[in-house]
């Protein structure tokens, strides 16, 4: 039937924000990049990676009206809209130290489990993010 | 950029919350998390309680009674020892708690979930306490 997860969505409050967020301290890429207009079709994805790409989507009019995007973003800055990431890294504690450095507002420290190290962060809007060390 | 003020308010209240989850441990205060949160005191547990529908000490108290339940389904720690590890100040404090939140005992949990026949993580989904 389906052979691969090609892309996904979370969202953000703004745009330029999220990429200096996702690209400039996460260090991811961006994939595309484009103003179609009727919205600004942004998604990221692990440097050379881009078979799975993450879009960044701002919610508001037309696609939902004024008052919805409201809560949306209400709930975004809540920490309850349940768009979040898992992402691999080499080295946990590294990785952990140099976001650490930059400001990066962390909700855990790289903690051992039975699947290995992982810790858990925020992005600027309220968005959860986890990035785990396999084990092996 | 987090614009209108509401925004900004839900965004500095996760920010304390997150510190609940993370630091339940330590003697939280209103006055710490409201230094977190960049609010006055007075504000803080009112704010909070409009955001999350509860006060910031009732979610503090669910977090450290979930971590209690916890240690007393996955370790041998001493009922007294856990009522510290997850920041209780003192043991009736703690007994008075969890009876409040779970609806028996700490004693009576452990006893009750000793050994179930599930893995952990549908436990740990199944058993978190409601309020």
């Amino acid at each position: 039937m389906f052979t691969n997860i090609t892309q996904s969505q979370i969202y953000v409050l703004d745009q330029d924000e999220a990429l200096d967020f996702y690209v400039g301290k996460l260090g991811l890429e961006v994939a595309a990049d484009v103003q179609l207009g009727f919205m600004r079709w942004l998604t990221v994805c692990v440097p050379g990676h881009p078979e799975r790409q993450i879009l960044l989507e701002k919610p508001g009019p037309p696609a939902m009206s004024e008052e919805t995007a409201e809560q949306v973003r209400e709930l975004v800055t809540k920490g309850a809209m349940g768009g979040w990431l898992i992402l691999h890294t080499d080295d946990c504690r590294k990785t952990y130290q140099t976001l650490l450095e930059q400001g990066v507002e962390f909700t855990e420290e790289p903690t051992e489990r039975p699947y290995g190290m992982d810790c858990g962060l925020r992005d600027p809007f309220g968005n959860r993010l986890r990035f785990t060390q396999p084990k092996g | 950029m987090v614009s209108r003020a509401v925004e900004v308010t839900n965004r500095l209240m996760l920010r304390a919350r997150d510190a609940m989850d993370r630091a339940y441990a330590q003697p939280l205060d209103i006055p710490a998390l409201a230094r977190i949160a960049h609010v006055s005191e007075a504000h803080f547990t009112r704010t909070f309680r409009a955001t999350f529908g509860e006060t910031p000490h009732r979610y503090l108290q669910r977090r450290r009674v979930e971590r209690a339940m916890f240690l007393l389904r996955e370790t041998d720690h001493s009922i007294t020892d856990i009522c510290f590890e997850v920041g209780f100040g003192s043991p009736g404090t703690f007994s008075r708690t969890f009876s409040a939140i779970t609806g028996r005992s700490p004693r009576a949990y452990r006893k009750e979930t000793a050994g179930l026949p599930v893995p952990t993580c549908f436990t740990m989904a199944w058993t978190r306490p409601s309020d």
